[in-house]
C-alpha cells in the first residue's frame, strides 16, 4: 500500500487484460460500450421521441426504421432515448445496492456477535419477502419518477449483496493477514478498508454487474406495470404503452420486440462480462481450462473431475471410463 | 425440532415485518395520511366507504400505537379492508378469487423449471464439455436475460396470434363449466401452456447452472470415485451418489426463487390476461386501490413464507447434517 497509485493502475490493467483475453468478457464489454454510446450520443441523432410523426401502428419503413407506436411516435427514437434513463437507473442502482450491501454485510461479518446476529436477521428477512410485490407497494405510495424507482429497487435488492459480502468477510476475518493487522493494532476501519475490501474487489465488481442486471430487469417490470413515470421515455414505459395500445392483438410486433431485444442484449452482455471476469479472477476455473487444453494437446480425452494436480498416467484410466 | 421452531420463529418475524411495513406505508406519504388517502378517493367513494377505509387502516385520531394495534387486530382477523376498484367487496374476497390461479401458475412453472433445469444440470456436469454442457448454458443465459413478460408477449404473438396454436388469454374458455371434468382440466392445461412455458424457459438457466456447478465439484469427491471404482452403473453413480448430494444448494435456492418467480409470473399474467394476482395488481395500480395492493403484497408474502417453511422441511429430509445438528 506504499504506492497506491501504481497498485490501482496495475489492478486496472489486469481487468483490461482480462477483457482482451477472454472472448466472453470482450463480447460483454463491446455490448456495454455500444449501449453506453447510444445512451450518451443517440438522443442527439434521433428526433423527439414523443413527437407524433406519422400514422399510428405503421410497420417498419424507410422513413421510420422500426415503425411507429400506437400513438404515431417513432419507435427507433423511443428506443434510443429510452436507453439513457434505463441504463442510468440500472447502473446507479447496481452501484447503490452493492454499496449498501457492503456496509451491512462487511459490518456484520467483521464485528460478529450481536451486531452480526441483528444484521443477518435483517437481510434474511428482506431476502425472504418477495421483492417485486414489495417494490410495488412502496412505489405506489411515492410520487412516480426515476428517484422513486431507484429507491424501491434498492430497498428490494440490497439484501442479497449483504448476505454474500458477509460470508466473504467472515472467510477473510480469520485469515492470517487480518489477524496480523489486528495484532499490529490497526483500527477496524483501516483493516476493513485496506485489508479486507481490496481482497474482495473481484467479488464486488461482479456484484455491481449482477446488481445492474437486476436493476434493469426489475425497473422494466415496474414500469411495465405503470409504476414509473408513464410520460417519460424509457424501455419499460415503451413496453407499457405497447401493452396498453394492444400492440399484440393488432400484430404490431415492432412496438415491443426491439425494446425487449435491447434489454436482453444488455443483460446478456453484462452476464458474459461477469463470467469472463469470473474465470480470470478464479484461478481454479483458469487452471481447469489450461489443464484441459494440455490434455487435448497430448491427445487425451479430458476427464470428468475438477483439476487437481495429476500426472499423465492418471488421465489414462479416466479416459477409458469416459468412453464406456 | 428445535431447528424447525427456529425457522418458524424467523418466518413469523418476517411476516410481522411485512405487516408493520404495510401499516407504516400509508403514513409515509407526505402530509396527513388520512387526508391524503381520502383526497384521492373523494368523488369516487361515498362517505361510508371512506369510513371503512379509515377504520381498517386505523387512521383515527388515536395515538399511533393504538392505531397500530387496531391494524394488527384487523389483519389477524383476516380483515384487509375494502377494495376501492371492486367496491364494496372486501379485499380478502377479491384476492381469494385470483389466488388459486397465481399459485397454480407460479407453482407449476417453478416445479417444472426446477425439475428440467436440474436434470439438464446433472447431464451437463456428467457429460462435461459435451454437447449439453457447451450449448445449453449460454442459450439459457441468453433467454434468461429477457424480461419474463416480454417472452410472454413474443410467445403470445407467435403461437397465439400468428399460429393460433394456443388461446390468447384467460385461464379457461367461457364455454366450459369449471369442475373436475376432463374437458375443463384439458382446457385449463391448454390455457396454461404459454404462461407456464415462458416462465419455465426464462428461469431454466438458473437451476441448470446451480446444479451443474455443484455437481461438477461433487463429481471430484472421493466417494464418487469410490462408487465408480466399485463398478456401480454410471446411472447409479450419477443419480444416487452425485446428484443427490449436489441437490442441496438447489433446494435451498428453491425458497428464494419462489418469491422471484411469483413476481415474474405476476407480470406474465398481465400479458395473458390470466385471472390471478397480477391482473388484480394492475387494476389496483391503475385505480390507486391501496388496500387491494397492500392485501396482495401481504398474501403473496405469506404464501412465500409458507413455501419456504416447506422447503426447510424438505432440506432437513435431504440433508442428514441438519437433522444431526438438531438432535
Amino acid at each position: 500500500m506504499s504506492e497506491p497509485r501504481t497498485g490501482a493502475a496495475a489492478g486496472l490493467a489486469a481487468w483490461v487484460d482480462a477483457v482482451k483475453h477472454d472472448k466472453r468478457a470482450a463480447f460483454g464489454a463491446g455490448v456495454l460500450v455500444f449501449f453506453v454510446l447510444v445512451a450518451v450520443l443517440g438522443p442527439l441523432l434521433v428526433g423527439d421521441p414523443t413527437e407524433l410523426v406519422g400514422v399510428p401502428m405503421q410497420p417498419p419503413s424507410a422513413a421510420h426504421w422500426l415503425g411507429t407506436t400506437g400513438q404515431g411516435q417513432d419507435v427507433l427514437a423511443q428506443l434510443v432515448v429510452g436507453t439513457r434513463m434505463s441504463l442510468l437507473i440500472g447502473f446507479s442502482v447496481g452501484l447503490i445496492v452493492v454499496f449498501v450491501g457492503a456496509i451491512i454485510g462487511v459490518t456484520a461479518g467483521y464485528f460478529g456477535g450481536r451486531i452480526d446476529a441483528f444484521l443477518s436477521l435483517l437481510f434474511n428477512v428482506f431476502l425472504v419477502i418477495p421483492g417485486l410485490p414489495l417494490a410495488i407497494v412502496i412505489a405506489a405510495y411515492l410520487p412516480s419518477g426515476p428517484l422513486t424507482l431507484a429507491f424501491v429497487l434498492v430497498i428490494a435488492g440490497w439484501a442479497w449483496n449483504a448476505r454474500v459480502l458477509r460470508a466473504q468477510t467472515l472467510a477473510h476475518r480469520n485469515r492470517d493477514f487480518v489477524s496480523a493487522a489486528v495484532v499490529a493494532g490497526e483500527s477496524s476501519w483501516r483493516i476493513i478498508t485496506s485489508e479486507i475490501l481490496p481482497n474482495m474487489t473481484s467479488l464486488i465488481v461482479s456484484q455491481v454487474i449482477g446488481g445492474t442486471v437486476y436493476a434493469i430487469g426489475a425497473q422494466v417490470g415496474l414500469e411495465f406495470l405503470g409504476l414509473g413515470d408513464v410520460s417519460a421515455v424509457t424501455w419499460g414505459t415503451n413496453l407499457y404503452w405497447a401493452q396498453n395500445d394492444s400492440a399484440l392483438l393488432t400484430g404490431a410486433w415492432w412496438t415491443f420486440a426491439p425494446t425487449g431485444l435491447a434489454i436482453a442484449l444488455v443483460g446478456f452482455g453484462l452476464t458474459m462480462l461477469n463470467s469472463g471476469f469470473d474465470e480470470i479472477t478464479n484461478p481454479r476455473l483458469r487452471l481447469e481450462r489450461a489443464w484441459r487444453a494440455f490434455l487435448l494437446r497430448r491427445g487425451h480425452v479430458p476427464g470428468r473431475s475438477t483439476p487437481v494436480v495429476r500426472d499423465d498416467t492418471a488421465a489414462g484410466p479416466q479416459t477409458a471410463r469416459d468412453n464406456a | 425440532m428445535r431447528y424447525l421452531l427456529k425457522r418458524l420463529g424467523f418466518y413469523l418475524l418476517a411476516a410481522w415485518v411485512a405487516v408493520t411495513l404495510n401499516f407504516f406505508l400509508p403514513r409515509l406519504m407526505p402530509g396527513d395520511p388520512a387526508t391524503a388517502l381520502f383526497a384521492r378517493f373523494r368523488g369516487m367513494l361515498g362517505p361510508e366507504a371512506l369510513e371503512a377505509l379509515r377504520e381498517t387502516f386505523g387512521l383515527t385520531d388515536a395515538p399511533l400505537i393504538v392505531q397500530y394495534f387496531t391494524y394488527l387486530g384487523h389483519v389477524l382477523k383476516g380483515d384487509l379492508g375494502i377494495s376501492v376498484a371492486y367496491f364494496p367487496a372486501p379485499v380478502l374476497e377479491v384476492i381469494g378469487t385470483g389466488l388459486v390461479w397465481t399459485l397454480f401458475l407460479a407453482g407449476t412453472a417453478l416445479i417444472v423449471s426446477f425439475v428440467i433445469g436440474t436434470l439438464l444440470g446433472v447431464a451437463a456436469a456428467w457429460w462435461r464439455f459435451g454437447r449439453i454442457d457447451t450449448f445449453v448454458p449460454p442459450a439459457a443465459a441468453l433467454i434468461g436475460a429477457f424480461p419474463y413478460f416480454w417472452l410472454a408477449m413474443v410467445a403470445l404473438y407467435v403461437f397465439g396470434f400468428k399460429l393460433g396454436w394456443f388461446p390468447l388469454g384467460h385461464a379457461y374458455s367461457d364455454y366450459v363449466t369449471p369442475g373436475f371434468s376432463f374437458t375443463f382440466v384439458a382446457d385449463v392445461v391448454r390455457h396454461a401452456v404459454m404462461p407456464v412455458g415462458t416462465v419455465v424457459i426464462a428461469t431454466l438457466g438458473g437451476w441448470l447452472l446451480t446444479m451443474r456447478n455443484t455437481m461438477v465439484s461433487v463429481l471430484g469427491r472421493d466417494y464418487v470415485n469410490l462408487a465408480r471404482a466399485k463398478g456401480l452403473s454410471p446411472r447409479k453413480v450419477a443419480l444416487r451418489y452425485a446428484a443427490r448430494n449436489a441437490l442441496l444448494p438447489s433446494v435451498t435456492g428453491f425458497g428464494m426463487a419462489l418469491g422471484f418467480v411469483l413476481g415474474g409470473s405476476l407480470l406474465t399474467e398481465i400479458v395473458f390476461s390470466y385471472p390471478g394476482q397480477g391482473y388484480l395488481l394492475v387494476q389496483a395500480v391503475r385505480s390507486q386501490d391501496y388496500p387491494l395492493m397492500q392485501g396482495i403484497f401481504l398474501v403473496i408474502t405469506l404464501a412465500v413464507l409458507a413455501a419456504n417453511f416447506i422447503v426447510d422441511l424438505v432440506s432437513m429430509w435431504l440433508d442428514p447434517r441438519i437433522r444431526e445438528s438438531v438432535s
